[in-house]
Protein backbone atom coordinates (compact mmCIF):
# COMPACT_ATOMS: atom_id res chain seq x y z
CA UNK A 1 0.00 0.00 0.00
CA UNK A 2 1.30 3.42 -0.94
CA UNK A 3 1.44 6.56 1.11
CA UNK A 4 0.06 10.09 0.88
CA UNK A 5 1.45 13.05 2.81
CA UNK A 6 -0.66 15.91 4.08
CA UNK A 7 1.38 18.99 4.93
CA UNK A 8 -0.29 21.41 7.31
CA UNK A 9 -0.09 25.16 6.86
CA UNK A 10 2.74 25.36 9.44
CA UNK A 11 4.73 22.62 7.72
CA UNK A 12 3.81 19.63 9.88
CA UNK A 13 3.64 16.38 7.90
CA UNK A 14 1.01 13.66 8.31
CA UNK A 15 1.45 10.46 6.37
CA UNK A 16 -1.47 8.17 5.69
CA UNK A 17 -1.77 4.85 3.85
CA UNK A 18 -3.11 5.21 0.33
CA UNK A 19 -6.34 3.24 0.44
CA UNK A 20 -7.27 2.73 -3.22
CA UNK A 21 -10.86 3.53 -4.15
CA UNK A 22 -11.46 5.75 -1.10
CA UNK A 23 -11.73 9.49 -1.38
CA UNK A 24 -8.72 11.44 -0.20
CA UNK A 25 -10.99 13.15 2.35
CA UNK A 26 -12.00 9.77 3.81
CA UNK A 27 -8.34 8.80 4.13
CA UNK A 28 -7.64 12.02 6.02
CA UNK A 29 -10.64 11.46 8.31
CA UNK A 30 -9.70 7.80 8.96
CA UNK A 31 -6.20 8.88 9.88
CA UNK A 32 -7.23 11.91 11.92
CA UNK A 33 -5.28 14.35 9.78
CA UNK A 34 -5.79 17.71 11.49
CA UNK A 35 -7.17 20.43 9.22
CA UNK A 36 -9.50 18.26 7.13
CA UNK A 37 -13.02 18.43 8.50
CA UNK A 38 -15.23 16.89 5.81
CA UNK A 39 -18.31 18.35 7.49
CA UNK A 40 -20.77 17.30 4.79
CA UNK A 41 -19.46 13.75 4.47
CA UNK A 42 -18.27 14.12 0.90
CA UNK A 43 -21.03 15.92 -0.99
CA UNK A 44 -18.98 18.93 -2.06
CA UNK A 45 -21.41 21.01 0.00
CA UNK A 46 -19.14 22.46 2.67
CA UNK A 47 -15.66 23.07 1.28
CA UNK A 48 -13.97 21.93 4.52
CA UNK A 49 -11.72 19.35 2.85
CA UNK A 50 -9.77 21.80 0.67
CA UNK A 51 -6.25 20.65 -0.25
CA UNK A 52 -3.63 22.14 -2.52
CA UNK A 53 -2.00 19.48 -4.66
CA UNK A 54 1.78 19.64 -4.94
CA UNK A 55 2.58 21.09 -8.38
CA UNK A 56 4.52 17.97 -9.42
CA UNK A 57 1.44 15.85 -8.83
CA UNK A 58 -1.09 18.00 -10.56
CA UNK A 59 -0.87 16.22 -13.93
CA UNK A 60 -1.37 12.82 -12.28
CA UNK A 61 -4.33 13.68 -10.04
CA UNK A 62 -5.88 16.32 -12.28
CA UNK A 63 -7.33 19.76 -11.67
CA UNK A 64 -10.61 20.58 -9.94
CA UNK A 65 -13.88 19.45 -11.48
CA UNK A 66 -16.70 21.99 -12.05
CA UNK A 67 -18.52 20.97 -8.85
CA UNK A 68 -15.37 21.69 -6.84
CA UNK A 69 -14.74 24.90 -8.74
CA UNK A 70 -18.09 26.25 -7.57
CA UNK A 71 -17.01 25.86 -3.94
CA UNK A 72 -13.38 26.87 -4.41
CA UNK A 73 -13.64 29.95 -6.60
CA UNK A 74 -14.67 32.28 -3.76
CA UNK A 75 -12.13 30.84 -1.32
CA UNK A 76 -9.36 33.36 -0.53
CA UNK A 77 -6.80 30.56 -0.04
CA UNK A 78 -7.55 29.04 -3.39
CA UNK A 79 -4.48 28.05 -5.50
CA UNK A 80 -4.33 26.84 -9.14
CA UNK A 81 -4.02 23.21 -7.96
CA UNK A 82 -6.68 23.44 -5.24
CA UNK A 83 -9.07 20.50 -4.94
CA UNK A 84 -11.83 19.30 -2.67
CA UNK A 85 -10.36 16.06 -1.38
CA UNK A 86 -13.81 14.47 -1.09
CA UNK A 87 -13.99 14.50 -4.89
CA UNK A 88 -10.59 12.84 -5.35
CA UNK A 89 -10.90 9.08 -5.79
CA UNK A 90 -7.53 7.66 -4.83
CA UNK A 91 -5.66 5.42 -7.27
CA UNK A 92 -2.54 3.31 -6.71
CA UNK A 93 -0.55 5.56 -9.04
CA UNK A 94 -0.82 8.26 -6.42
CA UNK A 95 1.77 6.60 -4.18
CA UNK A 96 3.92 9.40 -2.78
CA UNK A 97 1.34 12.13 -3.35
CA UNK A 98 1.88 15.32 -1.37
CA UNK A 99 -0.89 17.82 -0.67
CA UNK A 100 -0.77 21.06 1.33
CA UNK A 101 -3.55 22.14 3.64
CA UNK A 102 -4.81 25.73 3.73
CA UNK A 103 -4.52 27.78 6.91
CA UNK A 104 -8.28 27.80 7.36
CA UNK A 105 -11.00 25.55 6.04
CA UNK A 106 -14.29 27.14 4.97
CA UNK B 1 -2.23 6.34 31.84
CA UNK B 2 -3.25 9.59 33.45
CA UNK B 3 -6.65 10.57 32.06
CA UNK B 4 -8.82 7.72 33.33
CA UNK B 5 -12.02 6.71 31.56
CA UNK B 6 -14.10 8.88 29.25
CA UNK B 7 -17.55 7.61 28.38
CA UNK B 8 -19.39 9.03 25.40
CA UNK B 9 -23.15 8.39 25.41
CA UNK B 10 -24.51 8.36 21.88
CA UNK B 11 -22.67 7.19 18.77
CA UNK B 12 -23.91 9.38 15.97
CA UNK B 13 -22.18 12.43 14.45
CA UNK B 14 -21.40 14.20 17.72
CA UNK B 15 -20.42 11.09 19.68
CA UNK B 16 -18.24 9.60 16.96
CA UNK B 17 -16.43 12.90 16.45
CA UNK B 18 -16.03 13.45 20.17
CA UNK B 19 -14.45 10.03 20.71
CA UNK B 20 -12.03 10.56 17.79
CA UNK B 21 -11.23 14.10 18.94
CA UNK B 22 -10.42 12.87 22.45
CA UNK B 23 -7.53 10.93 20.93
CA UNK B 24 -6.52 13.86 18.77
CA UNK B 25 -6.52 16.13 21.83
CA UNK B 26 -4.32 13.70 23.75
CA UNK B 27 -6.67 11.67 25.95
CA UNK B 28 -4.54 8.66 26.95
CA UNK B 29 -7.08 6.79 29.09
CA UNK B 30 -9.94 4.59 28.04
CA UNK B 31 -12.55 5.87 25.62
CA UNK B 32 -15.91 4.10 25.57
CA UNK B 33 -18.47 5.01 22.92
CA UNK B 34 -21.98 3.80 23.76
CA UNK B 35 -24.52 3.51 20.94
CA UNK B 36 -27.86 1.78 20.63
CA UNK B 37 -28.16 1.22 16.88
CA UNK B 38 -25.83 -1.80 16.50
CA UNK B 39 -24.10 -0.20 13.52
CA UNK B 40 -20.87 1.73 13.17
CA UNK B 41 -21.50 5.48 13.45
CA UNK B 42 -22.94 6.63 10.12
CA UNK B 43 -23.89 9.81 8.28
CA UNK B 44 -27.48 10.72 8.96
CA UNK B 45 -28.13 13.49 6.39
CA UNK B 46 -28.05 11.15 3.35
CA UNK B 47 -30.76 8.96 4.88
CA UNK B 48 -33.55 11.12 3.47
CA UNK B 49 -31.52 11.98 0.36
CA UNK B 50 -29.18 9.70 -1.61
CA UNK B 51 -29.59 6.68 0.65
CA UNK B 52 -33.39 6.58 0.54
CA UNK B 53 -33.27 7.14 -3.22
CA UNK B 54 -31.04 4.04 -3.48
CA UNK B 55 -27.97 5.95 -4.64
CA UNK B 56 -25.67 4.95 -1.79
CA UNK B 57 -25.07 2.01 0.54
CA UNK B 58 -24.85 1.78 4.32
CA UNK B 59 -21.15 1.08 3.95
CA UNK B 60 -20.73 4.38 2.13
CA UNK B 61 -22.55 6.12 4.97
CA UNK B 62 -20.18 4.80 7.61
CA UNK B 63 -18.27 7.75 9.07
CA UNK B 64 -15.16 5.69 9.85
CA UNK B 65 -14.34 2.04 9.37
CA UNK B 66 -14.22 -0.47 12.24
CA UNK B 67 -10.41 -0.56 12.05
CA UNK B 68 -10.29 3.10 13.00
CA UNK B 69 -11.92 2.50 16.37
CA UNK B 70 -9.71 -0.53 17.01
CA UNK B 71 -6.56 1.37 16.13
CA UNK B 72 -7.54 4.36 18.26
CA UNK B 73 -8.59 2.07 21.11
CA UNK B 74 -12.10 3.43 21.16
CA UNK B 75 -14.42 0.77 22.55
CA UNK B 76 -17.72 0.71 20.72
CA UNK B 77 -20.38 -0.75 22.98
CA UNK B 78 -23.94 -1.49 21.88
CA UNK B 79 -25.91 -0.48 24.95
CA UNK B 80 -28.55 1.94 26.19
CA UNK B 81 -27.88 4.05 29.22
CA UNK B 82 -30.60 4.00 31.84
CA UNK B 83 -29.25 6.58 34.25
CA UNK B 84 -26.27 8.64 35.27
CA UNK B 85 -25.07 8.38 38.86
CA UNK B 86 -23.08 11.57 39.23
CA UNK B 87 -22.36 11.07 42.93
CA UNK B 88 -20.53 7.82 42.23
CA UNK B 89 -19.28 8.85 38.77
CA UNK B 90 -20.84 6.04 36.82
CA UNK B 91 -23.47 5.29 34.22
CA UNK B 92 -26.03 2.53 34.66
CA UNK B 93 -26.83 0.54 31.54
CA UNK B 94 -30.09 -1.16 30.72
CA UNK B 95 -29.85 -4.53 32.40
CA UNK B 96 -28.15 -3.07 35.45
CA UNK B 97 -24.49 -3.13 34.44
CA UNK B 98 -22.57 -0.06 35.61
CA UNK B 99 -19.59 1.66 34.01
CA UNK B 100 -17.44 4.10 35.98
CA UNK B 101 -16.32 7.32 34.31
CA UNK B 102 -13.91 10.10 35.07
CA UNK B 103 -15.39 12.30 32.34
CA UNK B 104 -18.72 11.91 30.61
CA UNK B 105 -19.99 13.23 27.27
CA UNK B 106 -23.68 13.36 26.39
CA UNK B 107 -24.30 13.10 22.64
CA UNK B 108 -27.77 11.64 22.89
CA UNK B 109 -29.20 13.46 19.89
CA UNK B 110 -32.89 13.59 19.22
CA UNK B 111 -35.77 11.40 18.19
CA UNK B 112 -38.48 11.97 15.61
CA UNK B 113 -41.48 13.72 17.11
CA UNK B 114 -44.42 11.31 17.13
CA UNK B 115 -47.89 11.91 15.79
CA UNK B 116 -50.52 11.64 18.49
CA UNK B 117 -53.67 11.52 16.35
CA UNK B 118 -55.97 8.50 15.93
CA UNK B 119 -54.42 5.86 13.69
CA UNK B 120 -50.86 6.98 14.33
CA UNK B 121 -49.87 3.47 15.42
CA UNK B 122 -51.08 1.71 12.25
CA UNK B 123 -48.49 -0.24 10.35
CA UNK B 124 -47.19 1.59 7.30
CA UNK B 125 -46.73 4.79 9.33
CA UNK B 126 -43.04 5.69 9.46
CA UNK B 127 -40.59 8.20 10.81
CA UNK B 128 -37.22 9.02 9.34
CA UNK B 129 -34.33 9.37 11.73
CA UNK B 130 -32.34 6.16 11.62
CA UNK B 131 -30.99 3.64 9.16
CA UNK B 132 -33.56 1.14 10.48
CA UNK B 133 -36.36 3.66 9.75
CA UNK B 134 -35.26 3.86 6.11
CA UNK B 135 -35.19 0.08 5.80
CA UNK B 136 -38.81 -0.02 6.98
CA UNK B 137 -39.82 2.74 4.58
CA UNK B 138 -38.23 0.78 1.75
CA UNK B 139 -40.15 -2.35 2.70
CA UNK B 140 -43.41 -0.44 2.90
CA UNK B 141 -42.77 1.15 -0.47
CA UNK B 142 -42.83 -2.31 -2.03
CA UNK B 143 -46.43 -2.77 -0.89
CA UNK B 144 -48.00 0.21 -2.60
CA UNK B 145 -47.26 3.30 -4.63
CA UNK B 146 -49.09 6.04 -2.79
CA UNK B 147 -46.95 7.82 -0.20
CA UNK B 148 -48.26 10.65 1.94
CA UNK B 149 -45.70 12.71 3.79
CA UNK B 150 -46.87 14.64 6.82
CA UNK B 151 -44.75 17.74 7.29
CA UNK B 152 -43.31 20.11 4.69
CA UNK B 153 -39.99 20.79 6.41
CA UNK B 154 -36.59 19.76 5.06
CA UNK B 155 -36.94 16.10 6.03
CA UNK B 156 -40.42 15.89 4.52
CA UNK B 157 -39.41 17.57 1.27
CA UNK B 158 -36.18 15.60 0.88
CA UNK B 159 -38.14 12.41 1.50
CA UNK B 160 -40.70 13.49 -1.08
CA UNK B 161 -37.99 13.98 -3.71
CA UNK B 162 -36.32 10.66 -2.88
CA UNK B 163 -39.56 8.64 -2.93
CA UNK B 164 -40.53 10.33 -6.18
CA UNK B 165 -37.18 9.19 -7.60
CA UNK B 166 -38.14 5.65 -6.56
CA UNK B 167 -41.27 5.94 -8.68
CA UNK B 168 -43.88 6.49 -5.97
CA UNK B 169 -46.86 8.85 -6.14
CA UNK B 170 -46.05 11.39 -3.47
CA UNK B 171 -48.27 13.86 -1.62
CA UNK B 172 -46.95 16.28 1.00
CA UNK B 173 -49.32 17.63 3.65
CA UNK B 174 -48.24 20.75 5.52
CA UNK B 175 -50.31 22.43 8.26
CA UNK B 176 -48.80 25.88 7.74
CA UNK B 177 -49.70 28.12 4.81
CA UNK B 178 -46.44 27.25 3.03
CA UNK B 179 -43.68 24.65 3.18
CA UNK B 180 -40.52 25.52 5.14
CA UNK B 181 -42.46 28.34 6.79
CA UNK B 182 -40.46 28.22 10.01
CA UNK B 183 -37.07 28.48 8.32
CA UNK B 184 -37.18 30.43 5.07
CA UNK B 185 -38.58 33.50 3.36
CA UNK B 186 -41.79 33.37 1.33
CA UNK B 187 -39.88 33.34 -1.97
CA UNK B 188 -37.85 30.28 -1.02
CA UNK B 189 -40.95 28.38 0.10
CA UNK B 190 -42.64 29.24 -3.19
CA UNK B 191 -39.63 27.98 -5.11
CA UNK B 192 -39.67 24.62 -3.36
CA UNK B 193 -43.42 24.23 -3.84
CA UNK B 194 -42.89 24.91 -7.54
CA UNK B 195 -40.08 22.42 -8.10
CA UNK B 196 -41.97 19.69 -6.28
CA UNK B 197 -45.15 20.37 -8.24
CA UNK B 198 -43.16 20.48 -11.48
CA UNK B 199 -41.77 17.06 -10.63
CA UNK B 200 -45.28 15.72 -10.10
CA UNK B 201 -45.47 15.76 -6.30
CA UNK B 202 -48.76 17.01 -4.85
CA UNK B 203 -48.48 19.58 -2.06
CA UNK B 204 -51.33 20.53 0.26
CA UNK B 205 -50.60 23.53 2.46
CA UNK B 206 -52.82 24.80 5.25
CA UNK B 207 -53.88 21.18 5.61
CA UNK B 208 -54.21 19.81 9.11
CA UNK B 209 -54.20 16.04 9.52
CA UNK B 210 -56.97 14.81 11.79
CA UNK B 211 -56.56 11.05 11.69
CA UNK B 212 -55.02 8.14 9.85
CA UNK B 213 -57.43 5.48 8.71
CA UNK B 214 -57.10 1.78 8.01
CA UNK B 215 -57.80 -1.56 9.63
CA UNK B 216 -54.37 -2.77 10.41
CA UNK B 217 -52.31 -1.04 7.78
CA UNK B 218 -52.72 2.62 7.00
CA UNK B 219 -55.04 3.25 4.02
CA UNK B 220 -55.75 6.94 4.22
CA UNK B 221 -54.99 10.32 5.71
CA UNK B 222 -57.99 12.32 6.84
CA UNK B 223 -57.71 16.10 6.81
CA UNK B 224 -59.56 18.52 9.08
CA UNK B 225 -61.55 19.87 6.10
CA UNK B 226 -62.98 16.39 5.54
CA UNK B 227 -60.82 15.39 2.58
CA UNK B 228 -59.32 11.93 2.67
CA UNK B 229 -56.07 11.13 0.88
CA UNK B 230 -55.46 7.51 -0.09
CA UNK B 231 -52.17 6.21 1.25
CA UNK B 232 -50.19 2.97 1.17
CA UNK B 233 -47.52 4.42 3.38
CA UNK B 234 -47.22 7.54 5.50
CA UNK B 235 -44.01 9.22 6.54
CA UNK B 236 -44.13 11.67 9.39
CA UNK B 237 -41.57 14.49 9.38
CA UNK B 238 -42.73 16.95 12.02
CA UNK B 239 -39.45 17.68 13.73
CA UNK B 240 -37.35 16.11 16.41
CA UNK B 241 -37.35 16.14 20.18
CA UNK B 242 -34.03 16.25 21.99
CA UNK B 243 -33.08 13.26 24.13
CA UNK B 244 -32.51 15.14 27.37
CA UNK B 245 -34.20 12.81 29.86
CA UNK B 246 -30.93 11.27 31.09
CA UNK B 247 -29.43 14.68 31.75
CA UNK B 248 -32.55 16.02 33.42
CA UNK B 249 -32.90 12.97 35.67
CA UNK B 250 -29.26 13.41 36.69
CA UNK B 251 -30.04 16.98 37.75
CA UNK B 252 -28.18 18.74 34.92
CA UNK B 253 -29.55 22.04 33.72
CA UNK B 254 -31.86 21.49 30.74
CA UNK B 255 -33.57 24.24 28.77
CA UNK B 256 -34.96 22.66 25.60
CA UNK B 257 -31.53 21.01 25.26
CA UNK B 258 -28.84 20.16 27.77
CA UNK B 259 -27.40 23.55 28.68
CA UNK B 260 -23.74 23.97 27.66
CA UNK B 261 -21.30 26.87 27.83
CA UNK B 262 -18.79 28.00 25.19
CA UNK B 263 -16.54 25.07 26.16
CA UNK B 264 -19.40 22.56 25.77
CA UNK B 265 -19.51 22.01 29.52
CA UNK B 266 -22.82 21.21 31.18
CA UNK B 267 -23.70 22.49 34.64
CA UNK B 268 -21.47 19.63 35.92
CA UNK B 269 -17.94 20.36 34.70
CA UNK B 270 -17.05 16.65 34.48
CA UNK B 271 -19.80 16.30 31.89
CA UNK B 272 -19.87 17.83 28.42
CA UNK B 273 -22.62 17.66 25.81
CA UNK B 274 -22.68 18.15 22.05
CA UNK B 275 -25.00 17.89 19.07
CA UNK B 276 -28.76 17.93 18.67
CA UNK B 277 -29.31 17.39 22.41
CA UNK B 278 -27.30 20.45 23.45
CA UNK B 279 -28.46 24.01 23.95
CA UNK B 280 -25.73 26.62 23.64
CA UNK B 281 -25.86 30.31 24.49
CA UNK B 282 -24.53 31.61 21.19
CA UNK B 283 -22.76 34.93 21.55
CA UNK B 284 -23.43 35.67 17.90
CA UNK B 285 -27.18 35.53 18.47
CA UNK B 286 -27.35 36.53 22.13
CA UNK B 287 -29.58 33.62 23.05
CA UNK B 288 -29.64 29.95 23.81
CA UNK B 289 -30.05 27.84 20.68
CA UNK B 290 -30.34 24.10 20.14
CA UNK B 291 -29.10 23.53 16.60
CA UNK B 292 -30.01 20.45 14.60
CA UNK B 293 -27.01 20.45 12.33
CA UNK B 294 -24.23 18.02 11.53
CA UNK B 295 -21.49 20.66 11.16
CA UNK B 296 -22.50 22.18 14.48
CA UNK B 297 -22.52 18.76 16.17
CA UNK B 298 -19.01 18.22 14.82
CA UNK B 299 -17.73 21.52 16.10
CA UNK B 300 -19.30 21.17 19.53
CA UNK B 301 -17.84 17.66 19.77
CA UNK B 302 -14.34 18.88 18.94
CA UNK B 303 -14.60 21.62 21.51
CA UNK B 304 -16.02 19.22 24.10
CA UNK B 305 -13.13 16.79 23.56
CA UNK B 306 -10.60 19.61 23.92
CA UNK B 307 -12.30 20.70 27.14
CA UNK B 308 -12.15 17.21 28.62
CA UNK B 309 -8.44 17.09 27.79
CA UNK B 310 -7.83 20.44 29.48
CA UNK B 311 -7.28 22.32 26.22
CA UNK B 312 -8.88 25.68 25.62
CA UNK B 313 -11.25 25.81 22.64
CA UNK B 314 -14.57 27.55 22.25
CA UNK B 315 -17.65 27.01 20.10
CA UNK B 316 -17.89 29.84 17.62
CA UNK B 317 -18.45 28.64 14.05
CA UNK B 318 -21.28 30.06 12.01
CA UNK B 319 -24.16 27.57 11.74
CA UNK B 320 -24.78 26.25 8.26
CA UNK B 321 -27.02 23.62 6.70
CA UNK B 322 -27.68 21.95 3.40
CA UNK B 323 -30.53 20.16 1.67
CA UNK B 324 -30.66 18.11 -1.55
CA UNK B 325 -33.92 17.74 -3.44
CA UNK B 326 -33.95 16.51 -7.04
CA UNK B 327 -30.94 18.15 -8.67
CA UNK B 328 -31.32 21.23 -6.49
CA UNK B 329 -28.74 21.82 -3.79
CA UNK B 330 -29.61 24.33 -1.09
CA UNK B 331 -26.84 25.64 1.12
CA UNK B 332 -27.75 27.84 4.05
CA UNK B 333 -25.30 30.11 5.84
CA UNK B 334 -26.27 31.52 9.24
CA UNK B 335 -29.63 31.78 10.99
CA UNK B 336 -32.12 34.26 9.53
CA UNK B 337 -33.92 35.00 12.80
CA UNK B 338 -34.89 38.65 13.06
CA UNK B 339 -34.23 39.68 9.46
CA UNK B 340 -35.89 42.89 8.30
CA UNK B 341 -34.99 42.77 4.61
CA UNK B 342 -34.60 40.20 1.88
CA UNK B 343 -32.42 40.67 -1.20
CA UNK B 344 -32.91 38.23 -4.05
CA UNK B 345 -30.27 37.39 -6.61
CA UNK B 346 -31.85 35.51 -9.51
CA UNK B 347 -35.54 34.79 -9.91
CA UNK B 348 -37.07 32.06 -7.72
CA UNK B 349 -40.24 32.15 -9.80
CA UNK B 350 -38.60 30.98 -13.02
CA UNK B 351 -34.96 30.00 -12.37
CA UNK B 352 -33.41 26.85 -10.95
CA UNK B 353 -30.72 28.82 -9.19
CA UNK B 354 -30.98 31.90 -7.01
CA UNK B 355 -29.96 33.22 -3.62
CA UNK B 356 -32.03 34.79 -0.89
CA UNK B 357 -29.96 37.05 1.35
CA UNK B 358 -31.31 38.00 4.77
CA UNK B 359 -30.31 41.34 6.21
CA UNK B 360 -30.89 43.02 9.53
CA UNK B 361 -30.23 46.74 9.80
CA UNK B 362 -28.27 46.49 6.55
CA UNK B 363 -26.02 43.70 7.78
CA UNK B 364 -25.97 40.27 6.13
CA UNK B 365 -27.05 37.67 8.72
CA UNK B 366 -28.00 34.64 6.61
CA UNK B 367 -28.35 33.35 3.06
CA UNK B 368 -30.30 30.56 1.38
CA UNK B 369 -28.31 29.67 -1.74
CA UNK B 370 -30.04 27.44 -4.27
CA UNK B 371 -27.60 25.87 -6.75
CA UNK B 372 -25.35 28.85 -5.98
CA UNK B 373 -22.30 27.50 -4.14
CA UNK B 374 -20.36 30.69 -4.85
CA UNK B 375 -22.97 32.79 -3.09
CA UNK B 376 -22.85 30.35 -0.20
CA UNK B 377 -19.08 30.55 0.19
CA UNK B 378 -19.22 34.32 -0.09
CA UNK B 379 -22.03 34.59 2.45
CA UNK B 380 -20.52 32.21 4.95
CA UNK B 381 -17.28 34.15 5.01
CA UNK B 382 -18.93 37.55 5.03
CA UNK B 383 -21.26 36.65 7.89
CA UNK B 384 -18.68 34.74 9.93
CA UNK B 385 -16.23 37.62 9.75
CA UNK B 386 -18.86 40.34 10.06
CA UNK B 387 -17.68 42.01 6.85
CA UNK B 388 -19.66 44.95 5.50
CA UNK B 389 -21.61 44.28 2.32
CA UNK B 390 -23.31 46.46 -0.23
CA UNK B 391 -26.33 45.30 -2.16
CA UNK B 392 -24.65 45.46 -5.55
CA UNK B 393 -22.03 43.07 -4.25
CA UNK B 394 -24.70 40.63 -3.14
CA UNK B 395 -26.17 40.55 -6.61
CA UNK B 396 -22.85 39.81 -8.27
CA UNK B 397 -21.12 37.66 -5.64
CA UNK B 398 -21.96 34.32 -7.15
CA UNK B 399 -22.51 35.34 -10.73
CA UNK B 400 -20.72 32.97 -13.04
Amino acid sequence: MGVVTFVSHDGEKHEAPLDEGQSLMQIAVDNMVPGIDGDCGGEAACGTCHVIVDAHWSDTVGLSEPVEEEMLSMNPERQPTSRLSCQMRVSQEWDGLIVQLPEFQM
Amino acid sequence: MTNGTAIVVGASHAGAQLAASLRQEGWDGEVVLLGDEATLPYQRPPLSKAYLAGKSTLQELTIRKAEFYAKQQIQLVDARVESIDRARGRVVLEGGRTLPYDKLALCTGGRARRLTIPGADLSGVHYLRTFADVEQIRESSQLGRRAVIIGGGYIGLETAASLHALGLDVTVVEAAERVLERVTALEVSAFYERIHRDAGVTIHTGAVVEALSGEDRVRGVRLADGDELAADLVIVGIGIEPNTELAAAAGLLVDDGVVIDDHARTSDHDIVAAGDCASHLMGRYGRRIRLESVPSAGEQAKVAAATLCGNDRTIRALPWFWSDQYEVKLQIAGLNTGYDEVVLSGDPISDRDFSCFYLRAGELIAADCVNRPRDFVFSKRTIAQGLPVDRAELLTAGAT
